[in-house]
């Protein structure tokens, strides 16, 4: 038997699903409403799950009053309220699809001191989720 | 193999405390979960059994047999009760998520007869739960 801990937070942010290496053309054909060009908002859940074994002096995978603050510092904090393609240096070069938050949130979180992180998933709206877990991260 | 999943809730009152830690040491660890008189939660708890459909029901395990089974070993159990000082399986444990998901799993497990438990999910908050799942791969999953 295996155990994790799963976590949900919320952050809200905007995106616009656009690339250079496409001409605005075929940007429109491939990401249609996505590409306006003034952007367009989501209300995120963001679910963190942490594996390993449990403390037995604390019964713990890992501590909230450690995970919290980590995923407050690491995601909540620059990415609540904020235009991704601008204000995260990362989606400057790529899409900011959810895919592409979910690996860099993924990214950010796995350093995580006292637990392993195995999956980072993201709801976009309550019908599109996305996730991504380590085996994943590793091969890609 | 299909995966077939039944939910209960049920309300228990639990608190963190750790006897071999310094009454500083349990505020530090546990913070507002250290209160001695203990608080509550609803807690919802997904139980997935994985396995065929037997061709002549369709069924891989009659949901009214799991239902019983979850009456009796866990609501029966832990339905209103206090988690530290009233479930003798979670004596000696902190009953966190995790160790609570780990006690229903064990219960469980040796119940269904049926097809096979393939996870418990415990929610404590709709924003955090503790997932149990056979370990089928390879050992405990402690990749680095």
């Amino acid at each position: 038997m295996k155990i994790s801990l799963t976590r949900r937070y919320r952050f809200a942010a905007s995106h616009r699903l656009h690339t250079a290496k496409l001409s605005e053309e075929e940007n429109k054909r491939v990401y249609g409403k996505c590409s306006n060009p003034y952007g367009h908002g989501h209300n995120y859940v963001l679910e963190v799950t942490m594996t390993g074994p449990v403390d037995s002096a604390t019964g713990m995978i890992a501590n909230l009053s450690e995970l919290d603050p980590f995923v407050q510092r690491e995601v909540i904090e620059p990415f609540d309220q904020k235009f991704l393609n601008e204000e995260i240096p990362e989606f400057r070069a790529q899409v900011a699809t959810t895919e592409n938050v979910s690996r860099e949130i993924f990214r950010r979180l796995k350093s995580f001191p006292s637990a392993r992180l195995e999956r980072v998933r993201i709801e976009e709206t309550s019908k599109n989720s996305f996730e991504i877990t380590d085996e994943l991260e590793v091969r890609a | 193999m299909i995966r077939i999943t039944r939910k209960v809730e049920f309300s228990a009152a639990h608190f963190y405390h750790n006897p071999n830690f310094s009454a500083e040491e349990n505020r530090r660890v546990f913070g507002k979960c250290n209160n001695p008189h203990g608080h509550g939660h609803n807690y919802v708890l997904e139980v997935t059994i994985a396995g065929e459909p037997d061709p002549a029901t369709g069924m891989v395990l009659d949901l009214k047999e799991l239902k019983e089974i979850l009456q009796r070993e866990v609501m029966e159990r832990m339905d209103h009760r206090h988690l530290n000082y009233e479930v003798p399986e979670l004596a000696g444990q902190i009953p966190t998520c995790e160790n609570i998901a780990a006690v229903i799993w064990k219960l469980l497990e040796p119940k269904i007869k049926t097809g096979k438990l393939d996870r418990v999910r415990l929610y404590e908050s709709p924003d955090l739960f503790a997932d149990c799942t056979a370990d089928a791969s390879n050992g405990n999953g402690a990749r680095t």
